[in-house]
């Protein structure tokens, strides 16, 4: 039994709205593998749930004219791994919301609940960040669009407002058209496993494969919020890849961009390590996958 | 034999894996009430006052009970056999909800509601004041604190259950062997290594949570029906705790999600209960949540040891010694019988020529309490005594699989009663070694450099099968012949989860010559209408247990021939002796000629309604065994160290195990796969870690306290040395907790074969070896 006040189940984003700006002690549902834990635990005990997990106007991926790709707040994590866009054009947020949990758990857990729990762990959020999408919410003043480098504010804190629903995600043509990427999820076992660092690039190489035009590198877990390491981003725009420091100074540049902490979880020494050798690695992955050729170990 | 040794399918399978078969929270009556316990929030203190007005508004809640409230009654809550001795008997050592706090988390009052919701609002309202203590949260920080406030001040001053010292000889003394030692080979030609080893607190993490549900029936007599390792102790427990006749309380155990022995001790059965006592007899239902599970049932014993450890540069062990600190907790539970065990397993596991001596404290502490967990000690055993013989190795240059050879125990060793009556433990290693292909890969793996690295590890290990003579080794059981020649088969022996109850059948049905088709096991135990057993602790009942299922066997299939001698009309009968006769696959036979005489239904049925020698046949049998025989084996690990991320990546990983007669082969792999996986978690990834200021758990939950998934484990494989062991029923010796002694430490061997760094803190995570690797200059 959860200790809830009510489950409503929204018919629409407006009914939701509607119900939320009623209820002052209420908060959203959707697939409820973040919101029930904290119910349980007694933090949210008492709330109003307003679900909107059955509203079907969020779920599902979808292209625009202009190429832009629409991801539903509402579409679990097993559904964008699986749709025929997400595999097409941005393979690597296929993968790295397969990795989040379990089957259950990615059979439920949705990417919206990812995003606006505001986890810096979250594994969506590094690859998103890169990706550079935008956050639609609409609430009792209607609807509005944030990029997602402003919607994070602390730990487990964003911009949005209880009463606003998230809809669903946009991702530009010119963020995803020719880049490459790669999701590196480390954690201390290989599934049912929150990200002890996460670490997302995407890379474009010039026509002739030897030399970066672009990369953009997200982390997970090695900031308060999750951040891009954007000195380790201009250094290496235009480097060859037969660069015998790239690869370093790539890694020294990211960690100075990252806040790595101390805590029972993991040291400062390790996550330091983990922030330097998964930028390397993740890089050449990328590199790898966009057709180029680079020398590393693994 | 015809039924011993072939993998018969589970008895239960088909239930457990439909859903059908039903476990304690199954069975409670729908109506039951609700119980929550309310934890202590600091380690070490008092409560002071208590106020529960808010809580007893909640709607629904029926009663709060606090610390303040139960009978002024310590018992001992460790699943031992009752001792008649005093000076025996377990550490009578706490209350149902203790007023005097010792850890964080402990239990200091209770809640019964209608539902769930309320029983937990009304949790948060009860407001609590203390009186705060200084908190040692491990042994070794208890003794450095001379003046550390006794926790259980009636039983010792000093916070120390025990301490013990177990050496070769009485006055043998480390520092003088080696003295000797240097006098005889000369110092340059000897190897030395001092070091310390530090084992983790782990958690059993059984699926199924301790939960209990218990109810006053309507003659009086309090029950219990719990998820229990041992019923027969659990009743005893609970009426010593209520202070009420052993008789009055009955304990029901139905069939339950794992246990590992944490359902070894008395966890909240009898504080449940006393609630239900306490609310008219009402049922009550009290299950543990997760989180309260790790940090306030039991956990398995941090250990913190220095060794020493000398041989001479030819590969001859001369002489060790291990001083081990052991934490307990804030309650006794098991006492000092843990690191006993962990300390005469290090004494034996080699020869020690010059001698050995094997220290041990077992200390209170202001963290949750230590008790059973399986393999009892034997697992930070050989994390002691593996590692240093690698050590030596390393230092001497010296192959550890011949070293092993050369200095392990061998046949003859005897140690407190307990001997080999077979040996296979250099069979196992050479059968390992075959398999891992070892001396071709520690010279293939020989001068590595780079960020990744191969090794090669091993790890040995002795084991008791039961517990005598320390202990009683005492086992009942009942068959009762049903009319159409099938039988019950009834013991206070327990499956739980291991697959007792298939090898019971086997058992059963190779003494008795009734197939295992006919042999219905009765898996739930009831302590009105079940034989007396101790139940399943140690690795115990294949061996016990089953020693008593031959011996009621054959006593049944004499009684079953008995009468056939009585049924003389029947062909072939007439002129027959006792001793022509014998029971198989369902017949009387004439064993002389193997032909079928009677078969069993017929003479069933006639027994029972035969007008001129009417006979309801059954057997009872308890027997007491007091012979114990080791078991042994070794794990061989095949790896490879990504140093950059300190992720070990196991290539190949095999134990090789010395259980004399396999009962069950399939069920057996079974076995050791789960202990390998166990085995494993210590090794690698698992530990509940506590703030040592404040005594709180940080990690106790299934996502930050990292048991290993299904994705982490590699594929485990598994050799068995078959030799029938004089002293088993058929032959059989210790498989149920020896799988999960060796893997983590051959896991550590091989890592310092990959990368020349001897990791000395169990579990191996990767925060620790990218530490060292840092430290020593090698990423």
């Amino acid at each position: 039994m959860f200790d809830i006040s009510f489950l409503y189940e929204a018919k629409d984003v407006k009914d939701a709205i509607k119900k939320l700006v009623e209820n002052e002690n209420s908060e959203i549902v959707s697939g409820g593998t973040d919101v029930l834990i904290r119910v349980r635990e007694g933090k949210d005990a008492g709330m109003g749930l307003v679900s909107i997990h059955n509203i079907s106007e969020l779920k599902g991926v979808s292209i625009e004219n202009d190429g832009t790709i629409v991801i539903g707040a509402g579409t679990s994590f097993h559904d964008i791994t699986n749709d025929d866009i997400i595999k097409k054009y941005i393979p690597s947020l296929a993968e790295a919301v397969d990795t989040i949990g379990g089957p259950q758990i990615r059979e439920t857990g949705t990417i919206g609940g990812n995003i606006c729990n505001g986890a810096t762990s979250a594994d969506s959020a590094s690859t998103m960040v890169a990706l550079d999408a935008c956050i639609v919410l609409e609430g009792p003043e209607g609807e509005r669009i944030v990029d997602i480098k402003d919607f994070y504010t602390g730990p487990g804190k964003t911009v949005r407002d209880r009463c606003e629903v998230c809809k669903c995600f946009k991702i530009k043509k010119e963020n995803y058209e020719n880049y490459f990427g790669y999701y590196f999820k480390y954690g201390k076992r290989k599934s049912l496993e929150i990200a002890t660092l996460g670490c997302s690039v995407l890379v474009k190489l010039n026509a002739t494969k030897d030399a970066i035009d672009d990369v953009k590198i997200a982390y997970g877990v090695a900031a308060p919020t999750p951040s891009r390491a954007v000195s380790a981003e201009e250094y290496v725009r235009g480097k060859k890849l037969v660069d015998k420091n790239l690869l370093d100074t790539f890694a020294d540049k990211a960690l100075s961009d990252m806040k790595p902490r101390n805590s029972w979880r993991a040291s400062k020494e390790f996550r330091e390590q983990l922030i330097k050798e998964m930028a390397k690695r993740s890089l050449v992955n990328s590199i790898r996958r966009a057709g180029g050729k680079i020398e590393y170990y693994v | 034999m015809n039924y011993i040794g072939k993998s018969n399918l589970r008895v239960d399978a088909y239930g457990k894996v439909t859903g059908k078969a039903k476990y304690t929270a199954d069975l409670a009556p729908k109506d039951s009430l609700i119980a929550k316990v309310l934890h202590s929030t600091i380690a070490n203190g008092e409560v002071i006052s208590m106020d529960v007005s808010a809580a007893k508004k909640v709607p629904g809640v029926v009663g709060v009970f606090t610390c303040f409230d139960v009978p002024d009654v310590e018992f001992p809550t460790a699943g031992h056999p009752w001792s008649t001795d005093p000076k025996h008997q377990d550490i009578a050592d706490k209350k149902l909800l203790n007023q005097r706090v010792r850890f964080y988390g402990d239990d200091i009052a209770a809640v019964v509601a209608e539902n769930d919701v309320a029983a937990s609002q009304a949790l948060k309202l009860i407001k609590v004041e203390y009186k705060e203590y200084p908190v040692h949260t491990d042994a070794r920080s208890m003794l450095n604190d001379k003046d550390a406030m006794a926790l259980h001040p009636n039983w010792r001053k000093d916070n120390v259950i025990a301490h013990t010292s177990f050496k070769s000889s009485d006055d043998f003394d480390y520092d003088k062997a080696k003295l000797k030692a240097i006098e005889e080979y000369g110092e340059e030609n000897l190897i030395e290594v001092v070091k310390n080893v530090k084992t983790p607190r782990i958690s059993h993490c059984h699926i199924e949570l301790p939960v209990s549900y218990a109810y006053v029936d309507s003659n009086g007599k309090v029950t219990v029906v719990a998820s229990t390792q041992l019923p027969h102790i659990c009743r005893r427990v609970v009426a010593q705790a209520l202070n009420i006749p052993w008789g009055k309380v009955r304990v029901i155990k139905p069939y339950i999600g794992g246990g590992f022995g944490n359902k070894q001790d008395m966890l909240y059965e009898p504080l449940n209960a006393w609630l239900s006592v306490k609310c008219g007899g009402k049922p009550v239902i009290l299950e543990i949540p997760r989180e309260d599970t790790m940090i306030g049932t039991r956990t398995r014993h941090p250990m913190d040891g220095d060794v020493r450890g000398l041989a001479t540069k030819d590969g001859k062990l001369l002489c060790r010694e291990l001083k081990n600190y052991s934490t307990n907790g804030g309650y006794a539970a098991h006492g000092h019988s843990i690191t006993a065990k962990c300390a005469g397993i290090f004494q034996n596991l080699y020869k020690n020529p010059l001698g050995v001596n094997s220290e041990a404290w077992t200390v209170w502490t202001n963290a949750p309490t230590s008790a059973a967990m399986r393999a009892y000690g034997v697992p930070q055993a050989v994390s002691f005594a593996e590692t240093l013989t690698d050590d030596i190795c390393f230092k001497g240059g010296f192959d550890p699989l011949k070293f092993r050879l050369d200095n392990l125990c061998d046949e003859n060793l005897v140690a407190g009663g307990v001997k080999f009556y077979t040996y296979g433990l250099k069979k196992c290693l050479e059968i390992g070694a075959e398999k891992i292909d070892w001396y071709k890969k520690r010279e293939a793996y020989k001068n590595q450099i780079g960020p990744i690295r191969k090794g090669v590890g091993i790890c040995s290990f002795i084991y008791q099968t039961a517990v005598a003579p320390i202990a009683l080794e005492t086992a009942s059981v009942r068959m009762i012949l049903n009319q159409d020649g099938s039988m019950q088969l009834s013991l206070g022996a327990t499956e739980i989860g291991q697959g007792a109850d298939t090898v019971f059948t086997q058992i059963a049905a190779e003494s008795t010559g009734i197939s295992p088709d006919k042999v219905y096991v009765i898996s739930t135990q009831d302590t009105d209408v079940t034989p007396f057993d101790t139940g399943a602790y140690g690795s115990r009942q294949t061996y016990v247990t089953g020693n008593a299922i031959k011996e009621c066997g054959l006593l049944l299939k004499k009684k079953i021939c008995e009468y056939a001698l009585l049924m003389e009309d029947e062909d072939g009968i007439k002129g027959k002796k006792l001793e022509d006769l014998d029971v198989s696959d369902n017949y009387v036979i004439d064993k002389n000629t193997m032909e079928k005489l009677i078969p069993l239904d017929k003479l069933s049925t006639t027994a029972f309604y035969s007008f001129t020698h009417n006979q309801h046949i059954t057997a009872e049998k308890t027997t007491d065994i007091t012979t114990n025989t080791f078991a042994s084996g070794c794990t061989f690990v095949d790896l490879e160290v990504d140093m950059p991320l300190g992720i070990i990546n196991i290539k190949d990983i095999i134990s090789v195990h010395d259980s004399g007669t396999i009962i069950n082969p399939a069920l057996a792999t079974a076995q050791v796969h789960g202990g390998m996986s166990m085995s494993l978690g210590y090794g690698m990834s698992e530990e509940l870690i506590l703030d040592p200021v404040t005594g709180k758990a940080y990690n106790n939950n299934m996502l930050d306290y990292k048991i290993p998934t299904a994705m982490d484990s590699p594929d485990f494989k598994v050799e068995f040395v078959v030799m029938k062991d004089p002293t088993g029923g058929y032959g059989n010796k210790a498989l149920g907790e020896p799988p999960t002694v060796a893997p983590a430490v051959a896991v550590r061997n091989a890592v310092l074969n990959a990368t020349g760094i001897g990791f000395n803190e169990f579990p191996l995570t990767a925060e620790r070896l990218v530490h060292e690797f840092k430290a020593k200059g090698l990423i």
